[in-house]
């Protein structure tokens, strides 16, 4: 054992106030890493990769037709009228699917607002690939005025084969007040 | 000397026993019920028997424990002039009682791993409705594979006086929505859970099903009911003021029966589309305003307009001045406070009501109305 | 320590500038049984208004203020000072040590604890109200929809944390560095030992919960979103991090209540504990454990079903180490010879209750099942059972034990006994009808209630009033005792206790061991 002082209790003290130190940080330093990390490998409420996928698939495999939902809520005050153009999809792994949500801003003031994605059942999370998404980035709309917002995704082909459905789910928020202070973690 | 022994016995044991004689009581809801409902699915029981299991394998652990202990109480008592022994310790008994319980548990952890994963078994749903938390009530979307989605508000629908002592409570009090969530029998549905704000939990007992509902994530669960009843349940989750008065009722009823209902929904969603083009008497308009008023605004603006977590609407400024900002505030809410934005929640016609109502209720007395056009031009700005 | 040979100082700098472990310890003691006091007065309230179905009393969001205020005061007010208070007290007596190791911390530790209690409980007074969140503030009700008074919670447990936290390193130093010559490890008390692995845990987590409520903090006034997932957080972070804490803190609970017991029955039954050794390891098993089980709060949030199985294992195997120690304390009164003084009835009481509240611990820990029992009134009675019957109890206990130890003067038995008797009434009236109403599918925290629920809650309430009132008895008892008691000199109040403390004069004089005992290294552990 480091002796830290001359002094036994001194010594005690100084490295027991380490590991309280210590405790405190590892919150900060691992928990909340480690939690996103775990997110993203288990699926952890439904959430996906926040960037664009860029793997290219070996193919499109026809054999299968993968159902897929769209939902949208708007968080609490969230003034905006948001939802997808089409509530449903069949599409099979591999393939490259486009589709577009709807949103308008009803206020007479610029908003900026924020889609959090999130996949069910969770495991399909990580089958679900996004090369392009509005969530990516905030979302300005103009005050009164509406716009088309695009996604594009890829079902990967090793989605366990007794999935057959798969929700995605956007929850849009309001960050106006968010993005104009400081920036978000 | 035995008789003490054996009332020392009841004693300790009494409401154990009176737990294990709980079980005869089956169906869920009845008046003091004092063990777990059966419910109505097979997952429900299957937790309700990996339930008395468990409970009885502590049961009978716990007799063994008291009766020794009692035993003891009863018979090394000083008082009997029982000398004391000097033992203090034993590495075999030590041992026994270390290992014993570890294979009692890992006899235990079979079927709650079996429940488990049929609980999580969420594949092949034939119907998909998404469940969102409000502050507090609870909306229902069913997803469908065409055309609109059948979307409602569910609201608590005992009424204040009921809850504040001046009515005789009705037999479902507090346990009765104004538009019960209805699903067809012996059909999967998987549910899709989330909240609008904070936290909330859907739980209904005989369903078994209780989920966290959680704002910008979506959780899943599923059922399969296989008895038509009227299955009631509520928020298991602490999520503010009223997390007491936001129930579930579900009502399951036969496929014909469902899809009767759900066809029922879709031409009402269009006839409110045809309401909008007409134009209501002021009458018409207080008398559905004040049904809206009472279901939604009720709760924090109070029964008389006279305020409470939300401002007093009776001689506001807002529902006594001008029109178009007591619309904005109604449709668009106030954001940063509890004053949600209800252009979501009613449709256009409701809206039109419950605006007209407060501008004319409570003593205020705008004589003024809004139709439901106005409201829908509004929106569309 | 320059002050050896002097008595107290006079007044009330005795008190505020003490940093005598008797006096410190007395500091806590009164401390905790006030804030028991006022947590056991916002319990009142909360049965009153459940009494029937119905609102009487209070609005919902007053309702809500008392639950979180009722479990913030008695878990973080009463239950964890007063057992800091009895380590105080009892630790350097029975260890063979003049003082704690570190008397100046000692008195700051104490005494930034009243202010930080009244600025919670002045919070009722705010715009807003006090917190309305639960005990367990999960974001985003605590956060982006707490009242303003969320930031002075904040600071409050901010302020608790360190005190925690200086009281546990104090005690830590003291136990290893201040042991009489020839007092070894396995020669202290189970008391010190429990709360040396309390100790240990309370460094390890109260900084978690330091961090949990500085991320809240961040994120209503600096623009985190830690827990917003607007801004890419997630509020079921908060729920990992609260537990993480969380699951810990409830042995921080009852270890030290398990410390107790093991030293009062063996007192009563006239026998050494049996199976001290595998005590201690007992205890050091349920420590490690309790790092691994925080999720099992958590079964319904929506876990990936790996995680829920993993979680649910762990929890299971509690149930081992806790079944040892409660065979340990039966084959302890096994063979001996007991009597049933007010100490021994409340370790009496404790033992079934808290091997109740234990089995239905096991049962919530089982995850299909829990999905039936999470957050109804069922959770409600299983932590009453441990929180009440477990550290309540054997507090009491400890107080009845130690009290003639104290001041020199005999509790009066009669109203003791009594006092157990209605507690025990009164207990089980209020708890046991919980688990029906939990099972039949009442949620916890709920101001008003189905019909169904009616006749339990009022058998609860009723229960309530009589638990509540038996305080007042003990109040009156202990002050009667202080007081008026019988005078004893006796080192020995109890003719089977065992330890140093029990070697030094009655009352225990201002300061004790100064010079260190002489410790057989024949006997055994004491």
């Amino acid at each position: 054992m480091i002796r830290l002082s001359a002094n036994p209790t001194i010594d005690t003290v100084v490295k027991l106030a380490t590991v309280a130190v210590g405790m405190f940080a590892f919150v900060f330093v691992v928990m909340v890493p480690l939690y996103d990390v775990l997110c993203d490998a288990l699926g952890i409420n439904g959430k996906t990769s926040g960037e664009a996928y860029t793997s290219v698939q070996a193919g499109v495999d026809e054999s299968r037709e993968i159902t897929i939902q769209f939902v949208a809520t708007n968080n609490e005050g969230m003034p905006w009228e948001f939802g997808p153009s089409v509530t449903m999809m069949k599409v099979h792994p591999g393939a490259v699917n486009d589709t577009v949500f709807h949103a308008r801003n009803p206020l007479p003031d610029a908003m900026i607002a924020q889609a959090i994605p999130s996949v069910s059942p969770a495991r399909a999370a990580e089958y679900f690939h996004k090369t392009e998404c509005f969530c990516f980035n905030h979302q300005p709309l103009q005050g009164d005025s509406a716009a088309e917002m695009p996604l594009q995704f890829i079902v990967d082909q090793d989605l366990p084969r007794d999935i057959r459905t798969i929700t995605l789910s956007y929850t849009i928020f309001d960050v106006t007040d968010m993005v104009g202070g400081v920036a978000a973690r | 000397m035995c008789f003490e022994a054996k009332r020392l016995f009841r004693l300790a044991l009494g409401p154990v026993l009176m737990l294990v004689s709980a079980v005869a009581l089956a169906a869920g809801g009845e008046v003091n019920q004092v063990n777990m409902s059966p419910g109505v699915t097979e997952v429900s029981q299957e937790i309700y028997s990996l339930h008395m299991i468990i409970l009885g394998i502590c049961t009978i652990i716990g007799i063994g424990v008291f009766g020794v202990m009692f035993y003891s109480i009863y018979a090394h008592r000083k008082s009997r002039g029982h000398e004391p022994a000097t033992f203090h310790e034993s590495t075999k008994v030590e041992i026994a009682w270390t290992i014993i319980p570890f294979f009692i548990l890992i006899g235990m952890a079979f079927p709650a791993t079996s429940t488990l994963l049929d609980i999580y078994d969420n594949d092949d749903a034939e119907m998909d409705v998404l469940i969102t938390g409000y502050q507090w009530k609870w909306k229902y979307e069913y997803l469908n594979e065409q055309g609109e989605n059948v979307s409602f508000f569910s609201n608590l629908r005992t009424s204040q006086s009921e809850i504040y002592n001046t009515e005789q409570k009705g037999e479902h009090y507090l346990l009765e929505v104004d538009e019960p969530l209805v699903l067809p029998a012996d059909t999967k549905v998987r549910f899709l859970v989330t909240a609008n704000d904070v936290i909330h939990s859907w739980w209904v007992p005989e369903l078994a099903v209780k989920k966290d509902a959680i704002p910008g994530f979506i959780n899943e669960a599923w059922t399969r009911t296989t008895v038509e009843g009227v299955y009631r349940g509520q928020c298991a989750e602490l999520c503010g003021k009223d997390h007491g008065f936001m129930p579930i009722v579900v009502n399951v009823v036969s496929k014909d029966e469902y899809n009767e209902w759900l066809g029922t929904k879709q031409s009402e969603a269009a006839q409110i589309k045809e309401l909008m083009a007409q134009t209501f008497t002021l009458d018409e308009l207080m008398e559905r305003g004040k049904a809206v008023y009472d279901r939604n605004c009720l709760a924090c603006h109070g029964a008389g307009g006279e305020g409470g977590v939300g401002t007093a609407i009776a001689g506001s400024a807002i529902a006594t001045g001008e029109l178009g900002g007591h619309l904005d505030i109604g449709v668009n809410g106030v954001p940063g406070t509890a004053m949600q934005a209800f252009g979501g929640q009613l449709n256009d016609v409701d809206m039109a009501a419950v605006i007209t109502y407060q501008r004319n209720a409570f003593g205020n007395n705008m004589g003024d109305m809004v139709q439901p056009i106005d409201v829908f031009n509004f929106k569309k700005g | 320590m320059g002050d050896h040979h002097h008595g107290p100082a006079k007044g009330i700098s005795r008190w505020l500038f003490t940093t005598n472990h008797k006096d410190i310890g007395t500091m806590y003691l009164w401390f905790s049984f006030a804030m028991f006091i006022l947590g056991g007065a916002f319990a009142m309230i909360i049965r009153a208004e459940l009494f029937q179905p119905g609102m009487q009393l209070v609005d919902p969001a007053f309702f809500n203020q008392m639950t979180t205020l009722h479990g913030l005061v008695m878990v973080f007010g009463a239950i964890m000072p007063s057992f800091v208070g009895l380590a105080n007290w009892m630790i350097p007596m029975m260890i063979g040590a003049p003082d704690m190791a570190l008397p100046r911390m000692n008195n700051w530790s104490f005494w930034i604890l009243p202010p930080a209690f009244l600025l919670l409980a002045s919070t009722l007074f705010m715009e807003g109200g006090a917190p309305a969140f639960g005990w367990t503030f999960y974001a985003p009700l605590s956060t982006t929809y707490a009242p303003p008074s969320v930031t002075i919670f904040i600071f409050c447990i901010h302020v608790l944390g360190l005190s925690s936290i200086m009281g546990s390193i104090n005690i830590i130093a003291t136990v290893m560095n201040m042991r009489a010559p020839g007092m070894t490890y396995m020669k202290m008390p189970l008391f010190v030992w429990t709360w040396l692995i309390t100790a240990f845990l309370l460094v390890a987590v109260m900084p978690v919960l330091a961090g949990a409520v500085t991320m809240m903090l961040m994120d209503i006034h600096f623009g985190t979103s830690f827990f917003s997932a607007a801004g890419g957080g997630d509020p079921v972070l908060f729920q990992h991090i609260f537990w993480f804490f969380g699951h810990p803190e409830v042995y921080i609970i009852i270890l030290p209540a398990f410390g107790v017991v093991s030293q009062i029955i063996p007192a009563f039954s006239r026998k050494p504990l049996f199976g001290y050794d595998s005590m201690v390891y007992a205890t050091a098993s349920i420590a490690f454990l309790s790092f691994i089980v925080w999720a099992h709060h958590m079964y319904t949030v929506g876990m990936p079903i790996a995680g829920e199985l993993f979680f649910m294992y762990a929890t299971m195997l509690i149930a081992v180490p806790t079944g040892v120690k409660v065979f340990n304390w039966i084959s302890t009164m096994w063979r001996g010879a007991l009597t049933f003084e007010t100490p021994m009835l409340f370790c009496m009481g404790f033992l079934v209750l808290f091997t109740i509240g234990g089995f239905t611990g096991l049962m919530l820990s089982i995850a299909p099942s829990d999905f039936q029992y999470h957050d109804s009134y069922f959770v409600v009675a299983h932590f009453h059972y441990v929180m009440v019957a477990g550290a309540v109890f054997s507090m009491t206990a400890a107080v009845y034990y130690w009290l003639p130890k104290w001041c020199g003067r005999m509790y009066n038995e009669t109203m003791g006994k009594t006092h157990f008797w209605i507690s025990f009434i009164g207990f089980n009236l209020t708890f046991f009808p919980q688990h029906f109403v939990g099972l039949a599918g009442m949620p916890r925290r709920i101001p008003d209630y189905a019909l169904q629920f009616a006749d339990f809650n009022m058998m609860s309430s009723i229960g309530a009033f009589i638990y509540g009132a038996s305080q007042i008895l003990f109040l009156y008892n202990v002050i009667a005792t202080i007081v008026s008691g019988k005078p004893t000199s006796e080192e020995k109040v109890w003719d089977g206790a065992e330890g140093l403390e029990w070697t030094v004069p009655t009352p225990a004089p201002y300061h004790t061991f100064e010079t260190p005992p002489k410790i057989d290294p024949a006997h055994a552990h004491s």
